[in-house]
């Protein structure tokens, strides 16, 4: 294992940054800029690694011995990879997106703000390079404590209410199971190491692997797996942006990530699929996805529905995980880009409306794409990417899904994810189609706004451009990620060798 | 000069505080006894360096050969034991003692230091002896100290605090010297290393029996250990501050040492687990502890009751890992002895910066503390997820062999559970800290921190609970070896 000391340069760039970003607060100017070149320089450095995973190597580097035989250490392998370069890619966009939105909307305390940020993102790519779970664990706290202060960034009783949930919810999970889970894993194994093909395998038998594998996917909150997904809605109180990186791409799917990881690195996806210890998981996720998707639909708070298409979405990733075969894995690996580039487009756009239009409700939205038709413009390929359809990235990610499902002889399982294809249109299509295709209301049935007559209901009334550039550059990014697919599949790859 | 090393440990704080009584100007006290505990520590380090070299030391007091003479026997436990006493002593003893927390004037002041020096004398002394009734003559000599300091606090209830400690202290001792006659009455020495021996032939003796659960129950009171715990809420809530760090963080593992030691050393695992079932009682109490202490806690609205109501809950986690009897759970309570001596005693330090400018430590008036007093408020919460045992806080490093060890004696349950009270401990620091963030704080919210007199002693133990959370390799290694020699029931 080749050691290369640039890893802890990546993952230690974000918390640097947040050191600068906290010291310059009295400059927003210079402690915006410092942010943009952090978030640039930590891409370029984690890009770095692309080619050297990509031909096979695993660049590893240990950061010092925690106990005896196990240390903080990193090793970059494709998962990881992939999730790294989601997380600091996005937190680009994020961070000019976060910008135009703190300033338009006067956000308290924004050097706290993007110094958690900042501190998040850390968290997210020692996360993401861990070499084993004691590292994973450490880091995973770590991101449950950094975003607890940008959950109740606004102060409100709300907030406070929320954070609460948030907290409660995410550290009962994963103290209360996944450190059990750890443990139990090191009191079998005598390590808590990664491992090619897993550490399980002849050191446990069905059941306990059953047990183990329910500690881990539920000990794993921040993947939202019901019953333990209500943290996610309640964490709408934060910012937008916050909505937007967090809880769309680096929190939620840290969640995720761990359960791909255990199931690949720890379980091995030939033993789970030879004890049929995940057989009950894809049942709790197929749920997961279907109620989540109907909950969503019953929504008219457009962030709160957009919390429920993310509790959907992440258990298309549990469920491929679940599937225990390549494609399953590789099309959970795979989404987790998909979906994060979907989303965090979708996000954006429901920031920029409250914004310029301040409006949170959906049913408020009629005609809206005809004042804002970039921000409604990116809605609807980012809705087109998470229902799956081409040229999307989410239609490649879901197509490996239902071939994971296909290959494992689970017909039902190929239902399930078409029907949610479809609900998810349900529920997001209508979006779009107010906005383009209804007429705007008549100020008179407003008479609360008639006092401020709005000119003309053709003219433009864009977020600023902070907030529209980034939004119309992640979704081009996913038409990007469509024709790119086959680098991220060559890149997943490797963790299942096989037909 | 270094062979008498053992003597001097316990000598040196004895005399000193009877020089406070010489030196008397407030000020110079407060230094002289400073420097005493930073001798003391020094003496504790290369203590252990050569138990570390050279193995257990044995020191015949005053040339009197044991088992007849008294010997101090110093071994990896003791030397671990001492400096864990001896750090806190050096870390608390700077801390300014001011007017609103002692009731005496700054002119009767250094009576309150010969005091602290005399408790450390008994608590050293009870760490190094190897003769059990010397265990019970420097008991004494730190109980009646710790009573004098309880009763110095500024509130009046001190004193009722104070005397239902000294009811329940004299109690326990009581017991503790009763056990003791009883088995000396059967084996005619005092030597603990003796008396394992000379104890074999009459184990199953009702005399020996009694003796057992007179000095179980006894330092069972002295250890706070559920349900024997209720003179510590009280003890620790009236006392200043400085007391309450530093008893907290050192009483009750001295008093878990002796417990250990009876358990390992003197009567031996057999006999206590097997024939009088210790961890069939142990085992239940200290899980109630974990649960009881930390809902408690939840239920304060006094930062220093909730504190001490933690510490029962934490002293169940010590207790846990002694019941358990497996390496792994042994070494994560002797751990969490050193471990939980930094959070805690750090954090009533931090209570004592509180009460020092809020005149208070009440719930309700540390709104919003965290912008008047950022560096004391971050203190408190750096502790608290210590006492929680989020990861790279020395209370994980503590869990982490504790359920380890449960896991490895096969106690799911108690795994599951012990992870769970960690989820209640969460309850009562989250408390605190959405207090201390509250946007609703008294007006006008200026600056106030507390003197950096005061914040560099409760970051000293803060940051060095971080220090050990991250770089545990020092404690565990000390940990994992007296461990395996008490296991092993080598005296």
């Amino acid at each position: 294992m080749p050691t290369d000391p640039n890893i802890a340069l990546a993952v230690g760039l974000p918390l640097a940054g947040a050191l600068a970003i906290a010291s310059t607060g009295r400059w927003p100017n210079l402690r915006e800029t410092l942010m943009l070149v952090t978030a640039l320089a930590t891409f370029g450095v984690v890009l770095g690694f692309l080619d050297p995973v990509l031909a096979g190597e695993r660049p590893g580097f240990t950061l010092f011995e925690v106990f005896p035989g196990i240390p903080l250490a990193f090793q970059i392998e494709p998962l990881g990879m992939l999730y790294a370069l989601v997380a600091s890619g996005l937190w680009i966009p994020t961070a000019l997106y976060s910008i135009g939105y703190c300033r338009e909307h006067g956000e308290k305390h924004q050097t706290r703000f993007y110094a958690c940020f900042a501190v998040a993102i850390f968290a997210a790519l020692g996360i993401a390079f861990s070499r084993n779970l004691l590292t994973l664990f450490f880091f995973y706290e770590i991101l449950t404590f950094s975003t607890y202060p940008l959950v109740t960034h606004s102060g409100s009783d709300a907030a406070r209410r929320a954070g609460r949930t948030y907290l409660g919810i995410l550290l009962s999970t994963s103290v209360g199971f996944l450190l059990l889970a750890i443990l139990i894993t090191w009191q079998l194994t005598n390590t808590v190491e990664f491992q090619p093909g897993g550490i399980l395998a002849g050191r446990a038998d069905g059941p306990v692997a059953m047990g183990l594998l329910a500690l881990y996917v539920f000990g794993a909150g921040k993947a939202a797996l019901m019953p333990f997904h209500r943290w996610l809605p309640a964490a709408m109180v934060a910012p937008t942006p916050v909505s937007a990186l967090l809880h769309a791409v680096a929190v939620v799917k840290a969640g995720v990530f761990t359960i791909l990881k255990v199931v690949v690195y720890i379980f091995g996806i030939d033993f789970l699929a030879e004890t049929g210890a995940s057989v009950w998981l894809r049942y709790v996720a197929a749920f997961t996805l279907l109620a989540a998707s109907i909950i969503a639909l019953s929504k008219d708070n457009l962030k709160a529905r957009l919390a429920y298409s993310t509790v959907s979405q992440l258990a298309y990733i549990v469920l491929g995980a679940a599937l225990a075969t390549g494609a399953g894995v590789i099309g959970g690996g795979m989404h987790i880009a998909m979906h994060a580039m979907g989303k965090i487009t979708l996000f954006f756009c429901a920031g920029a409306i409250l914004v310029a239009a301040h409006k949170t409700k959906v049913s408020e939205l009629d005609g809206i794409g005809r004042a804002m038709p970039f921000t409604m413009g990116a809605f609807a390929l980012g809705s087109m990417s998470i229902i799956g359809l081409p040229p999307m990235g989410g239609a490649w990610s879901k197509t490996l899904l239902v071939l994971g499902a296909a290959e494992g002889h689970d017909v039902i399982f190929v239902g399930v994810l078409m029907l949610s294809s479809l609900l998810s249109l349900g529920y997001l299509a209508p979006i779009v189609g107010r906005a383009f295709l209804f007429p705007q209301p008549h100020p008179a049935a407003h008479p609360g706004e008639s006092a401020t007559p709005e000119p003309s209901g053709s003219r433009l009334r864009e977020a600023p451009l902070l907030c529209v550039v980034p939004l119309c550059a992640t979704a081009i990014g996913c038409v990007v990620l469509f024709f790119s697919a086959e680098a991220i599949y060559d890149l997943l790859r490797a963790i299942h060798p096989g037909p | 000069m270094s062979e008498h090393l053992p003597a001097l440990q316990v000598v040196l704080p004895l005399v000193s505080a009877a020089l406070c009584l010489v030196l008397r100007r407030a000020f110079v006290v407060r230094v002289f006894a400073t420097a005493v505990a930073w001798a003391c520590f020094a003496i504790a380090l290369a203590l252990l360096a050569r138990v570390e070299a050279g193995g257990p030391i044995s020191y015949a007091l005053g040339g009197w050969a044991p088992p007849l003479g008294i010997e101090y026997r110093v071994d990896s436990l003791n030397a671990y034991v001492l400096v864990i006493v001896t750090a806190i002593a050096a870390a608390v003893f700077p801390f300014p003692l001011r007017g609103r927390e002692v009731r005496i004037p700054r002119s009767r002041h250094f009576l309150f230091y010969a005091s602290l020096l005399l408790a450390l004398t008994g608590l050293l002394g009870i760490a190094i002896t190897g003769d059990l009734f010397n265990v019970f003559v420097f008991l004494e000599i730190s109980s009646l100290a710790a009573y004098t300091l309880v009763s110095l606090g500024r509130d009046r209830r001190a004193l009722s605090a104070a005397f239902s400690y000294l009811v329940m202290g004299s109690l326990g001792a009581g017991f503790i010297l009763i056990g003791i006659g009883l088995a000396y009455q059967m084996t005619g020495t005092l030597n603990m290393a003796d008396l394992a021996v000379r104890l074999d032939p009459v184990r199953d003796t009702r005399t020996v029996w009694m003796a057992f659960a007179f000095l179980i129950v006894g330092t069972g009171i002295k250890l706070a250990v559920f349900p024997l715990h209720q003179w510590l809420p009280n003890a620790y809530t009236y006392a200043p501050s400085l007391v309450a760090g530093f008893l907290s963080a050192t009483a009750t593992k001295v008093a878990f040492y002796f417990l250990a030691r009876l358990v390992f050393t003197v009567f031996g695992v057999a006999f206590a687990f097997e024939s009088m079932g210790l961890g069939a009682v142990l085992l239940p109490a200290s899980v109630a502890a974990l649960f009881v202490g930390s809902i408690a806690a939840a239920y304060q609205t006094d930062l220093k009751r909730l504190l001490a109501y933690s510490s029962i809950a934490q002293i169940g986690y010590m207790t846990l890992g002694l019941a358990l009897l497996e390496e792994r759970a042994l070494t994560g309570s002797l751990l969490h002895l050193f471990n939980h001596a930094l959070i805690k005693g750090g954090l009533f330090l931090a209570a004592g910066c509180v009460v020092f400018r809020l005149r208070s430590s009440a719930l309700a008036d540390m709104r919003g503390l965290a912008r008047r007093m950022p560096l004391t408020a971050m203190a408190i919460v750096v502790g608290g997820l210590g006492l929680v045992g989020v990861p790279g806080t020395a209370g994980f490093v503590s869990k982490w062999y504790l359920v380890g060890g449960a896991l490895e004696g096969g106690h799911l349950l108690v795994a599951f559970l012990l992870l769970a009270s960690s989820l209640v401990a969460a309850i009562y620091v989250w408390k605190v800290v959405e207090v201390m963030i509250a946007r609703d704080g008294p007006e006008p919210e200026v600056r106030c921190e507390a003197p950096a007199s005061m914040w560099v002693p409760t970051w000293a133990l803060i940051g060095a609970s971080l220090y050990f959370g991250l770089q545990p390799q020092w404690s565990i290694g000390i940990a994992s070896q007296a461990a395996r020699s008490l296991l092993a029931g080598a005296p």
